[in-house]
């Protein structure tokens, strides 16, 4: 018989309200934000990537969720409400760590905010088709105090891949309430969360069976326990430290260090340095304890079974047929926005946005000319335009989403892998590079799952070469007119310049600033399963909401100043301010054969949002008239040539301000202005060169 | 670690053709990529199964249920022996 190696602590706190927090410890940084009920319960939800918990959380929360990072983190934090029977509940979703070692920021906010937070209940959801290495982190949070159930997601999936799982067996042998669920369906969520109440009224219930250490190691961590017995680190109970510091926890190991006398730190490091391999066995002897879990609950599917996932893989991750699978989708991708969105953007610029000018236009026919002016040039023109993207911007998340959701992403990682070495990065900066066809800022904040500052870094100088949603728009809306039957030709060509100028960057600024460097590669590959509406939808939602929020106060704003700036002194934009400034800037547009100051101007004001080109655009050539878009007026001020090195310029352009703040806050000054810096050379060298060679070889002049 | 009195057979997880099944023997490699690896379900004794391997570029492991891309230079870090069938 081995001893726990944490007696089940009885909880001291009052029923049946568990949680008073009436003791906060002083030190608490990883805490969320002001909870939206902050007497009502509170549960965190925990668990692995790949298992389900975003899911869980969305079914839960709906639209009652907050989006946001971490208190002075660069991790990012969900939170939400829900009702159940009619008591409202608060509901933190922790981030996806395999463990709760504090190998990564993520496994610290988690860990921190479980021990110093104190959630009522802890709710943890384990993927059955990878049960065992799901319980991995099971284990380690029952090393901690707070009570937890378990929801067994995925048993649809495992059943596919002839995995089945006793939820009662596993319930008894780990003493954890285990309820099963296929959250996707909604199915089980209420029984989960019913589960999560009753312990949270009444956590004496919880006695669960604790794993404990291999009895070999049992005497050294004793013996740290009992060295550590003096130190003031009150944040851990010590028996909890004295693993830790055995696992080689950087925080732990930091925090004993500066809370003991150097002598006896020096005898808790010799102890250490005796042992230094004990990680291992530690990591091994949860995985025994886990095994022991569930071999009676588990049964395995026969060996040599090919699954759906294999069959998938067979191609999706082929070196030649994968790569050929992801060229496919993101053909269709764009086949779909040009089919689908890009009609309906141009129904709602002639027929609603013109529409609505003429309703403007009778109802402020007694109003001041500015007024009126400010309105339907400013307003409907300007940020009225950028609002029919919304359809273009729709259809690209719902895909990214769905592509996301289905477990295909992180193939299209590993075939790209071999691409990305290139650049001395792997495939899982693919990920965030890929989310920039959604939106920079996402594909800047998506480089945070890289464990390598160097590769980091260089991948948020690369995202922005990632042409987002919102220049795809820009070039779904201007090249119809500019280029007709031929601008999907056009368009996948720009496209492909961004993504060949973002390979080149990426080989020359690893050979000079990182000397060749490789990193290491290490990813997990979802089973496939179909995509969830829910889950689709509210990725879709969030994003476009966001979108929504920027055209309804950024966009509007700097429309309106954009419209000022080209309306003052006097009325007339062909001598305001905005067209001096664009007119002194006219030798440089020159070179790329742009001759009139307001396309300077529409691809300087990009910089503020990339919708911004086409507001900028829709208030100096007046809201669209009957028949005319706005591309057509706007086609018709230059030769093809300078077209083309405009949109190649517009594509590769400075990142807009969002972007460019995240740089800032995800690396520092230095890199942010290097960006920016590599970005403008690029961009109006691109147009440069591109209008000159097309008027060398004659080509669209 | 290669002490016990009748040495299997270890090799490279990187060296095993898709198809292979073994047992872990060791890590190789700094502490962070050990203790990950080990977090992930490679500990000594833990079978897997190579699901993909072209000779070069990535590779596809089957641990404990998973599946895990690892780049060349990461597999050529894992020493497995042959599992007892």
């Amino acid at each position: 018989m081995t001893q726990p190696l944490r007696q089940p602590v009885t909880p001291t706190r009052p029923l049946p309200r568990p949680n008073l927090r009436l003791v906060q410890p002083a030190c608490h940084d990883a805490g969320p934000g002001a909870l939206p009920h902050p007497e009502a319960l509170t549960f965190a939800l925990v668990g692995q990537p790949n298992v389900g918990k975003s899911t869980v959380f969305n079914m839960l929360t709906g639209l009652n969720q907050h989006v946001g990072n971490w208190p002075g983190k660069t991790v990012e934090q969900k939170t939400g409400t829900f009702r159940f029977d009619g008591a409202a509940a608060n509901l933190v979703d922790l981030p996806g760590t395999y463990s709760l070692t504090a190998n990564s920021e993520e496994e610290r906010i988690a860990r921190d905010y479980l021990i110093s937070q104190r959630p009522d209940v802890a709710i943890a959801v384990v993927n059955a088709a990878a049960l065992e290495r799901s319980l991995y982190l099971v284990a380690e949070l029952l090393a901690l105090d707070t009570p937890l159930v378990i929801g067994l997601n995925m048993s649809d999936v495992a059943a596919q891949h002839g995995i089945h799982v006793e939820p009662h067996v596993l319930e008894a042998a780990l003493g954890v309430p285990v309820v099963p669920l296929v959250a996707a369906r909604n199915e089980g969520i209420r029984d989960l969360v019913a589960a999560a109440f009753k312990l949270a009224y009444d956590p004496a219930a919880f006695r669960p069976n604790r794993p404990v250490i291999r009895p070999e190691h049992q005497p050294v961590l004793e013996q740290l326990v009992e060295m550590m017995g003096g130190c003031a680190c009150d944040r851990y109970a010590a028996d909890w430290s004295a693993m830790k510091l055995l696992e080689g926890d950087a925080e732990v190991t930091a925090q004993v260090k500066g809370s003991v006398a150097p002598e006896l730190w020096n005898e808790i490091h010799k102890v250490l340095l005796q042992h230094e391999d004990a990680y291992l066995d530690i990591a091994g002897g949860r995985y025994e304890w886990i095994g022991r879990m569930v071999r009676a609950a588990v049964t395995q599917p026969r060996a040599g079974a090919v699954t759906l996932t294999d069959r998938i893989d067979r191609v999706a991750t082929h070196p030649v047929f994968g790569l050929g699978l992801l060229l496919a989708i993101f053909g269709l991708a764009f086949a779909l926005t040009y089919a689908v969105a890009t009609p309906l953007a141009e129904w709602l610029s002639e027929v609603v946005l013109g529409g609505l000018a003429g309703l403007a236009a009778t109802l402020l026919a007694g109003a001041p000319a500015w007024v009126s002016g400010l309105v339907i040039d400013g307003f409907i023109g300007g940020a009225g335009t950028v609002l029919t993207f919304l359809p273009i911007l729709a259809i690209f998340f719902a895909l990214l989403g769905a592509l996301e959701d289905v477990g295909y992403l992180a193939r299209g990682a590993y075939v790209m892998d071999r691409f990305m070495h290139l650049m001395g990065l792997h495939g899982k900066s693919f990920l965030p590079l890929f989310l920039g066809f959604g939106c920079n800022v996402p594909a800047v904040m998506g480089a945070r799952i890289l464990e390598e500052r160097r590769a980091r870094f260089l991948t948020i100088l690369l995202a922005p070469l990632v042409p987002c949603t919102a220049r795809l728009a820009v070039l779904a809306f201007l090249t119809p007119a500019f280029f007709g039957s031929r601008a999907a030709l056009v368009t996948l060509g720009l496209v492909a310049l961004n993504l060949v100028v973002l390979a080149v960057a990426g080989i020359v600024v690893n050979k000079v600033a990182f000397k060749g460097e490789q990193t290491a590669f290490i990813m997990e590959l979802p089973l496939y399963h179909a995509p969830n509406l829910r889950t689709v939808g509210l990725y879709v939602w969030n994003n476009t909401s966001s979108f929504l929020k920027k055209a309804g106060t950024f966009i509007l704003l700097s429309s309106a100043v954009v419209w000022a700036l080209s309306n003052l002194p006097g009325g007339n934009p062909e001598t305001s301010i905005l067209a001096m400034f664009g007119k002194a800037l006219e030798p440089l547009g020159a070179l790329m054969g742009l001759d009139d100051w307001r396309m300077i101007v529409a691809l300087l004001s990009s910089f503020f949002a990339k919708e911004n080109t086409i507001a900028t655009l829709g208030v100096l050539f007046g809201a669209p008239e009957a028949g005319a878009s706005l591309a057509t007026q706007v086609s018709a001020v230059m030769v093809p040539a300078a077209s083309v090195a405009f949109l190649a310029a517009a594509m590769l352009f400075i990142p807009c301000l969002a972007t460019v703040a995240t740089i800032k806050q995800e690396t520092n000054w230095k890199w942010m202005w290097i960006s920016v810096g590599l970005l403008l050379a690029i961009s109006l060298g691109a147009g440069v060169v591109i209008y000159q060679g097309l008027r060398l070889i004659g080509v669209g002049v | 670690m290669i002490d016990s009195p009748q040495p299997r057979a270890v090799k490279l997880i990187a060296d095993l053709p898709a198809g292979a099944a073994a047992l872990v023997h060791s890590l190789t490699g700094g502490h962070d990529f050990c203790s990950r690896m080990a977090n992930l379900g490679f500990t000594a004794g833990a079978p897997i199964t190579v699901r993909q391997n072209y000779g070069r570029g990535p590779i596809v492991v089957s641990v404990r249920g998973t599946l895990v891309a690892l780049g060349r230079a990461e597999a050529s870090r894992i020493l497995v022996r042959a599992s007892e069938a």
